[in-house]
Protein backbone atom coordinates (compact mmCIF):
# COMPACT_ATOMS: atom_id res chain seq x y z
CA UNK A 1 0.00 0.00 0.00
CA UNK A 2 1.60 3.35 -1.16
CA UNK A 3 1.77 5.79 1.90
CA UNK A 4 -0.25 8.79 1.98
CA UNK A 5 0.32 11.70 3.37
CA UNK A 6 -1.25 14.44 5.98
CA UNK A 7 0.26 17.90 6.56
CA UNK A 8 -1.29 19.94 9.29
CA UNK A 9 -0.44 23.60 10.38
CA UNK A 10 -1.43 24.17 14.35
CA UNK A 11 -2.24 27.89 14.89
CA UNK A 12 -4.02 27.51 17.94
CA UNK A 13 -3.06 27.38 21.52
CA UNK A 14 -6.22 26.21 23.82
CA UNK A 15 -7.54 23.17 25.16
CA UNK A 16 -9.75 22.94 23.03
CA UNK A 17 -7.96 23.53 19.41
CA UNK A 18 -5.77 21.58 20.75
CA UNK A 19 -7.59 18.25 19.87
CA UNK A 20 -8.42 18.51 15.97
CA UNK A 21 -4.33 18.21 15.24
CA UNK A 22 -3.42 15.62 17.93
CA UNK A 23 -6.91 13.58 17.05
CA UNK A 24 -6.22 13.68 13.25
CA UNK A 25 -2.78 13.18 13.35
CA UNK A 26 -2.91 10.07 15.57
CA UNK A 27 -5.64 8.24 13.80
CA UNK A 28 -3.88 9.12 10.14
CA UNK A 29 -0.82 7.58 11.64
CA UNK A 30 -2.89 4.85 12.45
CA UNK A 31 -4.68 4.30 9.20
CA UNK A 32 -1.17 4.35 7.36
CA UNK A 33 -0.51 8.16 6.71
CA UNK A 34 2.83 9.26 6.82
CA UNK A 35 2.21 12.62 8.89
CA UNK A 36 3.40 16.16 9.65
CA UNK A 37 2.27 18.63 11.90
CA UNK A 38 4.06 22.17 11.65
CA UNK A 39 3.18 24.15 15.15
CA UNK A 40 3.32 28.16 14.70
CA UNK A 41 2.47 31.02 16.76
CA UNK A 42 -0.12 30.38 20.08
CA UNK A 43 -0.35 26.22 18.07
CA UNK A 44 3.69 26.12 20.19
CA UNK A 45 2.12 25.85 23.02
CA UNK A 46 1.19 22.47 22.46
CA UNK A 47 4.86 21.04 22.46
CA UNK A 48 5.50 22.65 25.93
CA UNK A 49 6.43 19.52 28.14
CA UNK A 50 4.21 21.26 30.60
CA UNK A 51 1.12 22.28 28.42
CA UNK A 52 -0.95 24.50 30.03
CA UNK A 53 -3.41 25.55 27.76
CA UNK A 54 -6.87 26.81 28.99
CA UNK A 55 -10.40 26.68 27.19
CA UNK A 56 -11.70 30.57 27.52
CA UNK A 57 -15.68 30.76 27.34
CA UNK A 58 -14.47 34.65 26.37
CA UNK A 59 -15.89 35.72 23.54
CA UNK A 60 -16.82 31.84 22.76
CA UNK A 61 -20.65 32.04 21.90
CA UNK A 62 -20.94 28.50 20.89
CA UNK A 63 -19.14 27.12 24.28
CA UNK A 64 -22.41 25.15 26.28
CA UNK A 65 -21.79 26.47 29.60
CA UNK A 66 -22.59 23.86 32.39
CA UNK A 67 -25.48 24.16 35.00
CA UNK A 68 -27.39 27.25 33.04
CA UNK A 69 -24.70 29.43 33.55
CA UNK A 70 -25.16 31.63 30.71
CA UNK A 71 -28.15 32.37 31.62
CA UNK A 72 -26.38 34.06 35.10
CA UNK A 73 -23.86 35.58 33.71
CA UNK A 74 -23.97 38.00 30.89
CA UNK A 75 -21.25 37.88 27.96
CA UNK A 76 -18.91 40.17 30.67
CA UNK A 77 -19.52 38.17 32.83
CA UNK A 78 -17.34 35.46 30.89
CA UNK A 79 -14.18 37.63 31.69
CA UNK A 80 -14.21 37.51 35.71
CA UNK A 81 -11.05 36.91 37.08
CA UNK A 82 -10.77 32.98 38.00
CA UNK A 83 -13.49 32.30 35.00
CA UNK A 84 -11.41 30.40 32.49
CA UNK A 85 -9.52 28.40 35.11
CA UNK A 86 -12.79 27.22 36.32
CA UNK A 87 -14.21 26.29 32.77
CA UNK A 88 -10.70 24.31 31.87
CA UNK A 89 -11.25 22.72 35.58
CA UNK A 90 -14.67 21.60 34.29
CA UNK A 91 -14.15 20.74 30.95
CA UNK A 92 -11.05 18.46 31.53
CA UNK A 93 -13.51 16.79 34.36
CA UNK A 94 -16.04 16.34 31.41
CA UNK A 95 -13.44 14.87 29.30
CA UNK A 96 -12.19 12.38 31.93
CA UNK A 97 -15.68 11.58 32.25
CA UNK A 98 -16.65 10.93 28.67
CA UNK A 99 -13.00 8.61 27.73
CA UNK A 100 -11.82 11.16 26.05
CA UNK A 101 -8.39 11.31 26.06
CA UNK A 102 -6.16 14.01 27.68
CA UNK A 103 -4.08 16.29 25.14
CA UNK A 104 -0.93 15.08 26.89
CA UNK A 105 -1.86 11.34 25.91
CA UNK A 106 -2.55 12.16 22.36
CA UNK A 107 0.26 13.89 22.10
CA UNK A 108 2.47 10.96 23.08
CA UNK A 109 0.34 8.59 20.63
CA UNK A 110 1.47 10.97 17.56
CA UNK A 111 5.01 10.69 18.81
CA UNK A 112 4.46 6.91 19.26
CA UNK A 113 3.15 6.77 15.65
CA UNK A 114 6.18 8.82 14.33
CA UNK A 115 4.07 11.80 13.91
CA UNK A 116 6.88 14.51 12.72
CA UNK A 117 6.64 17.21 14.54
CA UNK A 118 7.90 21.02 13.30
CA UNK A 119 8.50 24.00 15.29
CA UNK A 120 8.12 27.21 13.79
CA UNK A 121 11.21 29.08 14.26
CA UNK A 122 10.50 32.24 13.21
CA UNK A 123 7.64 32.23 15.97
CA UNK A 124 10.42 30.90 18.58
CA UNK A 125 11.96 33.37 18.01
CA UNK A 126 9.70 36.06 17.89
CA UNK A 127 8.12 35.17 21.49
CA UNK A 128 11.56 34.69 22.80
CA UNK A 129 10.36 30.48 23.62
CA UNK A 130 13.18 28.41 25.33
CA UNK A 131 13.06 25.33 22.85
CA UNK A 132 14.84 23.44 25.70
CA UNK A 133 10.78 23.83 27.17
CA UNK A 134 9.69 22.03 24.26
CA UNK A 135 9.17 18.41 24.54
CA UNK A 136 12.26 15.92 22.76
CA UNK A 137 11.62 15.27 18.78
CA UNK A 138 10.79 18.37 18.38
CA UNK A 139 12.56 20.02 14.42
CA UNK A 140 12.48 23.47 13.73
CA UNK A 141 11.92 25.21 10.68
CA UNK A 142 10.07 27.59 8.32
CA UNK A 143 7.30 27.61 5.67
CA UNK A 144 10.02 25.72 3.28
CA UNK A 145 10.19 23.07 5.31
CA UNK A 146 6.63 22.87 5.82
CA UNK A 147 6.32 22.49 2.08
CA UNK A 148 8.63 20.49 1.48
CA UNK A 149 6.66 18.28 3.03
CA UNK A 150 3.12 19.35 2.17
CA UNK A 151 4.20 19.66 -1.25
CA UNK A 152 3.37 16.24 -2.42
CA UNK A 153 0.92 15.48 0.83
CA UNK A 154 -2.45 14.45 -0.28
CA UNK A 155 -4.61 16.15 2.45
CA UNK A 156 -3.42 19.59 3.90
CA UNK A 157 -5.22 21.24 6.62
CA UNK A 158 -4.75 24.25 8.80
CA UNK A 159 -6.19 24.48 12.11
CA UNK B 1 -18.90 -15.95 18.28
CA UNK B 2 -16.05 -16.73 16.04
CA UNK B 3 -12.48 -17.48 17.38
CA UNK B 4 -10.00 -14.63 18.13
CA UNK B 5 -6.37 -14.89 19.23
CA UNK B 6 -6.08 -11.75 21.38
CA UNK B 7 -8.74 -9.69 22.65
CA UNK B 8 -8.80 -5.80 23.42
CA UNK B 9 -11.63 -3.64 25.73
CA UNK B 10 -11.97 -0.89 24.53
CA UNK B 11 -15.11 0.37 27.05
CA UNK B 12 -15.35 3.76 28.04
CA UNK B 13 -13.10 4.92 25.84
CA UNK B 14 -13.47 7.60 22.81
CA UNK B 15 -12.89 8.72 19.84
CA UNK B 16 -9.84 8.24 18.79
CA UNK B 17 -8.95 5.75 21.45
CA UNK B 18 -10.08 2.45 19.91
CA UNK B 19 -9.17 2.90 16.84
CA UNK B 20 -5.69 3.71 18.37
CA UNK B 21 -5.48 1.18 20.85
CA UNK B 22 -6.67 -1.47 17.96
CA UNK B 23 -3.91 -0.41 16.09
CA UNK B 24 -1.53 -1.16 18.46
CA UNK B 25 -3.05 -4.89 19.29
CA UNK B 26 -3.27 -5.32 15.67
CA UNK B 27 0.84 -4.57 15.53
CA UNK B 28 1.19 -7.63 18.50
CA UNK B 29 -0.39 -9.82 16.10
CA UNK B 30 0.56 -11.80 12.75
CA UNK B 31 -1.23 -12.11 9.48
CA UNK B 32 -4.35 -14.21 9.75
CA UNK B 33 -4.77 -13.62 13.46
CA UNK B 34 -7.64 -12.45 14.56
CA UNK B 35 -8.47 -9.44 17.17
CA UNK B 36 -11.97 -9.25 19.71
CA UNK B 37 -12.87 -5.59 20.01
CA UNK B 38 -15.47 -4.47 22.64
CA UNK B 39 -15.82 -1.05 22.71
CA UNK B 40 -19.32 1.60 23.74
CA UNK B 41 -18.05 4.73 21.73
CA UNK B 42 -21.12 4.54 19.34
CA UNK B 43 -19.11 6.25 16.64
CA UNK B 44 -16.93 3.18 16.69
CA UNK B 45 -19.06 1.59 14.57
CA UNK B 46 -18.38 3.70 11.31
CA UNK B 47 -14.91 4.16 12.71
CA UNK B 48 -14.00 0.34 12.71
CA UNK B 49 -15.54 -0.18 9.20
CA UNK B 50 -13.28 2.60 7.76
CA UNK B 51 -10.53 1.74 9.35
CA UNK B 52 -10.35 -1.84 7.81
CA UNK B 53 -11.47 -0.30 4.61
CA UNK B 54 -8.20 2.00 4.95
CA UNK B 55 -6.07 -0.58 6.44
CA UNK B 56 -6.92 -3.61 4.45
CA UNK B 57 -7.31 -5.38 7.93
CA UNK B 58 -10.70 -7.33 7.51
CA UNK B 59 -13.64 -6.54 9.47
CA UNK B 60 -15.00 -9.96 10.13
CA UNK B 61 -18.04 -8.98 12.27
CA UNK B 62 -19.45 -5.99 13.62
CA UNK B 63 -22.69 -5.52 16.23
CA UNK B 64 -24.20 -4.81 19.30
CA UNK B 65 -25.04 -6.87 22.61
CA UNK B 66 -26.83 -4.93 25.21
CA UNK B 67 -25.05 -1.45 24.68
CA UNK B 68 -21.74 -2.66 23.95
CA UNK B 69 -20.11 -3.12 20.82
CA UNK B 70 -18.03 -5.70 19.29
CA UNK B 71 -15.94 -6.57 16.35
CA UNK B 72 -13.99 -8.86 14.95
CA UNK B 73 -10.68 -8.02 12.84
CA UNK B 74 -8.69 -10.29 11.12
CA UNK B 75 -4.85 -8.48 10.81
CA UNK B 76 -4.22 -8.73 6.66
Amino acid sequence: MSEKKLAIIATKGTLDWGYPPFILASTAAALGYDVEIFFTFYGLQLLKKKMDVKVSPLGNPGMPMPMAMDKWFPVLGTAIPGMESMMTMMMKNKMKSKGVASLEDLRELCIEAEVRIVACQMTVDLFDMNPADFIDGVEFGGAATFFEFAGDSDITLFI
Amino acid sequence: MADFDSELDASGLNCPLPILRAKKALAGLSAGQVLHIIATDPGSVKDFEAFAKQTGNELMESKEEGGKFSFLIKKA
